[in-house]
């Protein structure tokens, strides 16, 4: 392990590598340390969705508009990204009317978006159930396959990887600035340090002195047989939107469905706040299937042959944390992105880069600014 | 005569067959291709494992042939990634009042048999849950109306299967998917634990549990292992003694372990050539290391027969054996039989051509650990690489109110197995307050369980997997065969950052397909941390040995328990 670093990034998720990628092509030298392998947290429980439908207008939707377009341009080999459009429906004329006013909102912030009358609906989905409402349909939602990403982003970065070191230290100065980070394979000097660990960014914003509200909110997803091509896009329901919003602890469902290169078909989505309970809630699968079923009724004779969990980053306010820690400088955190991880993954790399190197970054930090929890204490 | 049609054909059914049976007894050695690549599929496991045998029977798709009783007038089809057209589903059987037990067995062969029976005997409230239509597991498995012949120890079975039958609730068909710990206290205390089984058959509850969930052949990829007609032991026993198929007529009988010997005797006395019986070990060391354990002599004395009937037939033994590659158009028609160093690697330029219309091969076994793993139970690395859970005395395991025994404890053959099933049900008994086994009966089983232990440490040493299989990979062998990742493509995905068993399935996908990598685990481990240049490690095999669904549940299913009385999503600001 080489002594000394212009930047370490702590995480070699989807985000860290991202991180280590564009810090990397902004001439940086570049050190990633994980207590793991490559995506071993929470990049491997994801879906890997690119959705920019789910962003309501504001700094969410612009960085995620800043996102696509990297994801589009980034030359990192086959990750499976696919352009499959995404597809939200609604069961309740009132969830309709919602969707036609997200459309508008969308469309007047320049995001593709189509209104899908019922009658539409089988156009786009031929196995979706009968009688919804109607439906919002929009193009620029892909999917990529996330550990593959996390791991050419990382490769493609040249960074110096060292998986299965944990940091134990963030060594400050007697300015308090980032000094060195002591891991359990020896201690790198370095004068940026860029917390990019997910749901343990927490901990790790700790070991600088410097609490930050990150917290895990469980999510299950259900894995059916391999079938031949049935489901188009990506399907979820119009509530998904409030289930990801909702501060509320206790379990938050809705219908999220999507078809998959090898076949299967993935259920989600579920939320709650249980720590990291690691164990296989069984209302909650139960919950899973029935909302897909009552969406495709098709899967009623699907079986599922896998479930998986994974622990979302979610922060007070539902925005990501990216930026200069104020409290101690060389400190950059890029984590809390709570379920949006991966879409987001890129902007936040890009963004990152540009705070260590002073350039101006592509979309205003303001809104993800760590400041905002400088007075938090935990 | 009764017959299923196939593809236009008639095909004979005999009774009790499977349709696996049945349609290679017609001589159709594929009925299915792949996803991917279009490669012809048939049996493989022939137990229900690898998920190799799906076929549409009467339009529900994907059902495992090997599974599947033949019935007369049965329409089955290839499988061609198809999915249940139309209708509703029907649901679960559903009891009004969820059955409750003192104690749950789960598995019907020599453990959980042994276990049902003791634990009834001592008083308590038994049900066995197994996922077979009739008792027997593996080693017992026999065709309706079976008397024992060519089978071991059938009195042992048929005393057994009395008292089960008498006693306990045996509850049949009933594949187990989930395993909901109930703690109705908080510390839970063994006396207040209540298990809830999910099954194909409804659920289950019981205040003890004892695992006796056995195993399944363990493979080694090589060249060629995926044509119709490479089998493994277990399934060429299985279409044997289930259905009375003989697996070809000139068939070569390969890998490690001890169970090639009855496999290939049983082959032989169906009437098949048997071209030769391949072990990859050196039994001359566990003979010698035998000499030292009391009561070999009965172990020695059951080698030494099957070796005489080999001979009577002329049936070359080979130690140090094994096969590296298997050819054919469609299906096998040869494999190259190669010797083996010392260390287990291939002697350069000693590799020979054998004719076959089928091969039988394995290398020992794997536990299915799925359920002991869902409760949290510990494991330990046992005598033939393989995990296994972690128990201790009479198998009590680290979870209170869960016991295991049999394979899943450490594979170590039937005998084995009964003893510890004996034990273990006794010991679920005692502690949910039933009679408990004398002082005297309870030392007898322990010192027996400890003899029979200490020869399947040697077997093991005396049967180990070569060292040196991995050199007999192509770049293109595949080492999952649901998903069809080949070896290339697992080697890419280490160096991509795949430095243990679980990266590597999540960036390159083996294990992610039907079987959930019952099959390739052990491989991808091994080649895994052989290209890392470390030994493997036990969460190598956790990776793959670990399922939150212990066999594949239909969505109506899960879907009709769930609750939907929860607290609907308040919209709010984003």
């Amino acid at each position: 392990m080489r002594a000394s670093a212009e930047v370490v990034v702590v995480g070699a998720g989807v985000v860290g590598a991202a991180c280590a990628y564009f810090a990397a092509r902004a001439g940086l030298q570049v050190a990633v340390v994980d207590r793991g392998p490559v995506a071993g947290g929470t990049t491997s429980a994801g879906e890997g969705n690119l959705l920019i439908s789910d962003k309501a207008p504001g700094p969410d939707l612009d960085l995620m508009r800043h996102s696509l377009s990297l994801w589009r341009s980034l030359d990192l080999g086959d990750v499976e990204l696919e352009p499959k459009g995404g597809l939200v429906v609604a069961s309740t004329s009132a969830g309709f009317d919602g969707l036609r006013a997200s459309v508008s909102a969308h469309r007047d912030a320049g995001v593709e978006a189509v209104l899908v009358s019922d009658s539409e609906l089988s156009a786009y989905e031929p196995e979706l159930a009968a009688g919804l409402a109607g439906g919002a349909f929009y193009p620029e939602d892909m999917q990529v396959q996330p550990m593959l990403a996390a791991a050419h982003l990382l490769r493609s970065s040249s960074a110096a990887f060292h998986p299965g070191v944990a940091v134990t230290a963030i060594e400050r100065d007697g300015a308090g600035r980032v000094a060195a980070v002591r891991t359990t394979r020896g201690r790198i000097t370095t004068p940026a340090v860029v917390n990019a660990a997910g749901t343990w960014s927490g901990e790790v914003s700790a070991l600088a002195g410097a609490e930050l509200p990150i917290r895990p909110r469980r999510g299950f997803i259900l894995v059916t047989e391999p079938l031949p091509p049935v489901v188009r896009h990506k399907v979820y329901s119009a509530d998904y939107m409030a289930t990801v919003a909702s501060d509320s602890g206790d379990l938050q469902v809705s219908a999220v469905v999507e078809g998959t290169r090898s076949g299967t078909v993935l259920i989600g989505s579920s939320r709650e706040r249980v720590g990291f309970d690691r164990t296989f809630s069984l209302p909650v699968l139960r919950r899973l299937a029935a909302q897909a079923i009552a969406l495709f009724p098709f899967l009623a004779r699907v079986r599922a042959i896998r479930a998986y969990r994974g622990f979302r980053p979610y922060s007070p306010d539902h925005l990501p944390v990216i930026g200069a820690d104020p409290r101690v400088p060389g400190l950059v955190h890029a984590c809390g992105h709570e379920g949006a991880g991966i879409g987001l993954a890129p902007a936040t790399g890009d963004l990152v880069a540009a705070v260590l190197t002073g350039a101006v970054p592509a979309v205003d930090l303001a809104p993800f600014a760590p400041a905002r929890f400088a007075e938090v204490t935990s | 005569m009764s017959t299923l049609s196939f593809e236009g054909r008639e095909v004979p059914v005999r009774p009790g067959q499977t349709v696996a049976a049945a349609l290679w007894e017609a001589g159709i050695r594929s009925w299915r291709t792949t996803r991917v690549a279009g490669r012809p599929r048939g049996l493989f496991c022939g137990i229900g494992a690898c998920f190799d045998c799906l076929v549409t029977i009467d339009g529900t798709p994907n059902r495992r042939a090997c599974l599947v009783p033949a019935h007369s007038g049965m329409v089955v089809t290839p499988a061609r990634a198809e999915r249940a057209q139309g209708g509703t589903a029907p649901g679960p059987a559903r009891a009004e009042r969820t059955p409750r037990f003192d104690v749950a067995v789960v598995g019907g062969g020599p453990a959980g048999l042994a276990a049902a029976a003791s634990a009834a005997l001592a008083g308590a409230r038994v049900a066995l849950v197994d996922a077979a239509e009739r008792l027997g597991g593996q080693f017992w498995r026999h065709a309706e109306g079976a008397t024992g012949r060519g089978h071991r120890d059938w009195s042992v079975f048929s005393g057994l299967r009395s008292i089960v039958e008498e006693r306990v609730d045996h509850i049949a068909g009933a594949t187990v998917w989930f395993v909901e710990p109930e703690i109705t206290s908080s510390p839970p205390l063994a006396s207040s634990r209540r298990l809830v089984l999910h099954t194909s058959a409804g659920q289950v509850e019981a205040g003890r549990l004892v695992l006796a969930t056995g195993a399944y052949d363990r493979a080694l990829p090589f060249p060629g292992w995926d044509l119709p007609g490479v089998v493994t032991p277990g399934g060429a026993q299985a279409l044997l003694k289930g259905s009375g198929v003989a697996l070809g007529e000139r068939v070569v009988v390969a890998g490690a372990g001890p169970f090639l010997l009855p496999v290939a005797t049983g082959l032989l006395a169906a009437g098949v050539q048997v071209v030769g019986v391949y072990e990859a070990g050196e039994p001359g060391a566990y003979l010698r290391r035998l000499g030292a354990l009391p009561a070999a002599l009965s172990k020695v004395g059951e080698a030494a027969a099957y070796a005489a009937a080999l001979a009577r037939r002329r049936v070359p033994y080979r130690a140090r054996r094994a096969v590296v590659a298997a050819r054919g158009d469609g299906r096998v028609s040869e494999v190259d039989i190669g010797r083996l160093d010392r260390s287990g690697h291939l002697r350069p330029g000693s590799v020979e051509t054998v004719a076959c219309d089928a091969v039988a091969v394995g290398y020992g076994f794997t536990a299915n650990l799925e359920l002991a793993l869902a409760l949290g139970c510990r494991t330990v690395r046992a005598a033939d690489g393989g995990l296994a859970v972690g128990v201790g005395e009479d198998g009590r395991t680290s979870v209170p109110g869960v016991f295991a025994a049999g394979e899943v404890t450490g594979v170590g053959g039937a005998a084995l197995a009964v003893v510890e099933g004996q034990l273990a049900g006794s010991a679920a008994a005692a502690t949910a307050g039933a009679d408990q086994l004398s002082g005297r009966d309870l030392a007898s089983l322990r010192r027996r369980q400890e003899r029979l232990r200490a020869f399947a440490e040697a077997m093991h040493a005396a049967h180990a997997p070569p060292a040196g299989w991995p050199a007999w990979l192509a770049e293109d062998t595949l080492v999952c065969r649901c998903e069809e990742v080949s070896h290339g493509t697992v080697a890419r995905a280490v160096g991509l950052g795949g430095i243990d068993a679980r990266t590597v399935r999540s960036l390159a996908r083996p294990g992610m397909g039907w079987c959930q990598g019952r099959v390739c685990g052990y491989a991808t481990a091994a080649l895994t941390a052989r290209a890392c240049g470390r030994p493997v490690a036990d969460a190598d095999l956790l990776a793959f040995a670990a399922r939150p669904f212990a066999a594949p549940v239909r969505l109506a299913d899960l879907a009709a328990g769930a609750d939907d009385s929860g607290p609907t999503p308040t919209p709010g600001p984003r």
